[in-house]
């Protein structure tokens, strides 16, 4: 394709006659890969420096301007073998990126300071049971003051600026309680310092904030790989568009550079790049992407078509419209909205943990104060008293209990092929009883396939070779079974109508009926069934006076019967809702045994529906994978999409799942509940941890020595209990080659975690109002 | 007592070498891709380009 490529809108420059781009690269898997890839750019002339991170699968490419375009970057890079896409970063990124920093930077600082001031804490504890002189005592405080006070001024800004933002729109976060804690604690040490005392607890503030800083970076790591990963996936499914040119050249520009007004070429086997107007051309249009009905729809000039939606037959020119009122992504859109905005209001457990908290934190520490004081303490003794009460009731389990469970909850689901899109995701698919599925590229594969059984199989071979010339979704499908995929020379596509080559002398034709001279209207012999079947398509074949009708449709994911049943088998509730129509959706539903199905519905009615189930207290599990999905991924609870979902109804969902198989779903609800039990086990850590240090404190016998005990022993539980969950055999994966050997699999692993479940389930149901 | 005079600057100046170093890394983009680091070594620089190599 001799076609220009504008790829301006991803390059940056950095100095004048310095080009910069970052890119997402797929297919990156080994050391070998990385040198390929950087080899092979650096001796292209007029690149200064290319850079993959492995890490992150995104290569950063510096050039001289001029000398080398963007394009012919990426057409090198998928030369060598790994296709890539240029990366605009989103806001969001970039901000994270500095806060990781900021963070990490605080933890280094926060670490140092904990460290040496608790090497001279040590000699004082074991000084104040020897020989130790007051004078050495308290040149010991004042050096831990001296590193204490700036490391903690600098390290615990992410608590103090937090715990002020909340403060000043009157609320209470996790950091008021931290906050007040480490500068009471701190003040106190000095105080106690400058009067001899022998107790100063500059080691406790610096090692709460150390503590907190790591589950605070681990959070956030966790966050931005997750959001790492669905950046790259973005950009990698990011598609081209042929626009006309002012002089009407074709020029092939990213999608989002697409603008009303402007005019595109989309040919056969294409996706339709956004809503528009067909000005030339006519068609038939796909649009189960968009709507979930898998028959095509006729379009000519004058229709509307809607992006996501693959044009079957005919090259269309496309006039783009903007998204005004009455289309149905618009449509979505304000579904959507409305739909995020229910949403957001689900509180998270750690908050709703920190409300409860910090309440309770500082009564008791006020309580503990005058009831010194009522029974005849000095003032000193009491206020020193409830500031010990402060510091041991510093949440430092709790801060880490929820975050380190969800770090490894991640890498768990990351390894059985789910991402994550949001941090809280665990929390809501774990609390799910409900599920909603929907069909098309759902419980079925996103691509229909041949049903090879009632085709004679060297028939079906020459079929599928001639089937590679052709770009007709129904031969594109016939094309994945050519065991050679080799096309036959002199092959001819007549758009719309089918492709024909002549083999060994003699013509063969495949496409529609009446291409391949077979009547139209007459329901023939050579495939009975066909008059019949109406969940399949047929695609028509002849060659040498042989002909063939090949069926092609829509097939259930491999392994889904063994999950429903799995799902089932766990007491969960299976909906299915579909915009195809009815006939093409009660064959699954029976062949899957879900009573509860609906066909031909709209995205509204999606989202009625889930509001229906919602009334009467069930929590919803969305999973889709269309457009007019979308919206009811957000009302939903829950959300999940298969990775090869519409990218507006991607961005939505809670997480995404890869590969062919529906097991993802499964793993996604078992592994979730197990990390929600997990995190319910940590608070209750915490909570026991305080049941025991609180009285001590309030019964003023707290020391330093046993508050830093206390502290890193209650820390350290917690995440060992975190990290508990990857002594579990992780739950099915994905290699199982048949569906009767998955459903025996699938018992195992279940059984396998099948007594930790139980517990889980159970106060996870319990909880539902 | 006389040995801490020196030995309490000493653990000091030990930590903040420490606390520098890291900080060194952290602005040279040492954290930036980890995984990457483990799977660089592996490649052998030294040795010529064209010669075919089976994965690592």
């Amino acid at each position: 394709m001799a076609e220009i490529i504008d790829l301006s809108s991803f390059v940056e420059h950095k100095a004048p006659g310095l080009a910069h781009m970052t890119l997402a690269v797929d297919g990156v898997g080994c050391a070998g890969c990385i040198r390929k890839i950087e080899n092979g750019l650096t001796r292209l002339p007029g690149i200064v420096d290319a850079r993959l991170n492995f890490t992150q699968r995104r290569l950063a490419v510096d050039w001289r301007d001029g000398e080398i375009d963007a394009a012919r970057i990426v057409k090198t890079l998928a030369d060598i073998g790994y296709p890539a896409h240029p990366f605009a970063p989103e806001r969001v990124e970039a901000d994270e990126t500095r806060q990781a920093r900021q963070l990490l930077r605080c933890l280094g600082v926060a670490g140092f300071a904990a460290m040496n001031v608790m090497l001279l804490s040590v000699s004082v504890w074991a000084g104040n049971v020897s020989d130790m002189t007051q004078e050495t005592r308290d040149l010991f405080h004042w050096l831990s003051a001296l590193i204490a006070l700036p490391a903690a001024a600098y390290a615990g800004q992410p608590f103090f600026q937090s715990a002020w933002r909340a403060l000043r729109s009157r609320a209470l976060n996790m950091d008021v309680p931290i906050s007040v804690g480490v500068v009471l604690a701190l003040g106190l040490s000095v105080y106690e310092t400058a009067t001899h005392a022998v107790h100063a607890y500059f080691d406790s503030a610096l090692m709460l904030l150390f503590f907190l800083l790591c589950g605070r970076t681990l959070d956030l790591a966790m966050r931005r790989k997750t959001r790492l990963f669905a950046g790259n996936l973005a950009s990698l499914k990011a598609e081209f568009a042929h626009r006309f040119g002012g002089n009407g050249e074709l020029v092939q520009v990213p999608v989002s550079a697409l603008r009303p007004g402007d005019r595109v070429l989309v040919r056969p086997g294409e996706l339709i790049p956004a809503d528009g107007c067909v000005v030339d051309g006519s068609s038939d249009a796909d649009e189960s992407l968009v709507t979930g009905e898998t028959v095509p729809r006729a379009v000519g000039p004058g229709a509307t078509v809607y992006a996501g939606s693959i044009n079957c037959s005919g090259a269309l020119t496309v006039q783009v419209i903007a998204a005004g009122a009455g289309t149905l992504v618009d449509d979505v859109e304000r579904l959507l909205q409305k739909a995020t905005e229910a949403k957001s209001r689900t509180v998270r457990l750690a908050d709703r943990a920190a409300r409860l908290y910090a309440p309770v934190v500082h009564v008791t520490a006020a309580l503990t104060a005058i009831g010194w004081l009522l029974a005849g303490a000095s003032l000193h003794d009491a206020i020193v008293i409830a500031i010990a009460v402060l510091i041991v009731t510093c949440p430092c389990a709790i801060a880490l209990a929820i975050p380190a469970v969800q770090v490894v909850a991640a890498g768990q689901l990351f390894r059985s092929s789910i991402i994550l899109n949001s941090g809280d995701a665990i929390e809501r698919l774990a609390e799910v009883d409900t599920i909603v599925f929907d069909k098309t590229g759902t419980l079925t594969l996103p691509e229909p396939k041949v049903d090879a059984v009632s085709v004679d199989p060297d028939i079906l071979q020459r079929a599928a070779r001639l089937a590679l010339s052709s770009h007709h979704p129904l031969a594109v499908a016939l094309a994945a079974e050519a065991r050679e995929p080799v096309p036959y020379p002199g092959a001819v596509e007549e758009p719309g109508r089918g492709v024909r080559v002549t083999i060994e002398g003699r013509e063969a034709r495949l496409g529609s009926k009446s291409f391949c001279g077979l009547d139209e209207n007459r329901n023939d012999e050579l495939q009975p069934a066909a008059a019949c079947d109406r969940e399949a398509s047929f695609i028509f074949f002849t060659h040498a006076g042989r002909t063939a009708a090949i069926p092609i449709r829509q097939t259930l994911r491999p392994d889904a019967e063994a999950v429903i049943a799995a799902l089932v088998a766990r007491g969960l509730n299976l909906v299915v809702l579909s915009g195809d129509r009815p006939e093409a959706v009660e064959p699954i539903a029976r062949r899957l045994h879900l009573t509860h199905w609906l066909a031909g519905v709209t995205p509204a009615d999606k989202i009625a529906a889930i509001e229906q189930l919602k009334a009467r207290g069930r929590r919803v599990l969305m999973v889709g994978d269309g457009l007019n999905d979308a919206p009811a991924l957000a009302a939903a609870h829950a959300s999940l999409s298969p990775i090869t979902a519409a990218h507006l109804t991607q961005a939505q969902a809670d997480a995404l799942f890869l590969g062919e198989r529906l097991m993802p779903v499964l793993g996604a609800v078992t592994l979730t509940r197990r990390a929600r039990r997990l995190m319910r086990e940590n608070l209750a850590l915490a909570v026991i941890y305080n049941a025991f240090a609180v009285p001590v404190a309030v019964a003023g016998l707290l020391t330093p020595l046993i508050a830093a005990a206390a502290m890193s022993g209650s820390s350290i539980l917690v995440t060992l209990n975190a990290l508990r969950a990857r002594l579990v055999r992780d739950a099915p994966d994905e290699t199982a080659v048949t569906p009767r050997t998955e459903r025996a699999r699938t018992d195992t692993a279940a059984g396998a975690t099948e007594s930790g479940l139980k517990s889980g389930l159970k106060t996870s149901l319990e909880l539902v109002p | 007592m006389n040995v801490l005079i020196y030995l309490v600057p000493m653990a000091l100046l030990l930590g903040l070498t420490g606390l520098i170093g890291f900080m060194w890394t952290l602005k040279s983009g040492q954290y930036e891709d980890l995984d990457g680091a483990a799977v660089r070594i592996l490649p052998d620089d030294d040795i010529n380009d064209e010669q075919p190599r089976a994965k690592a």
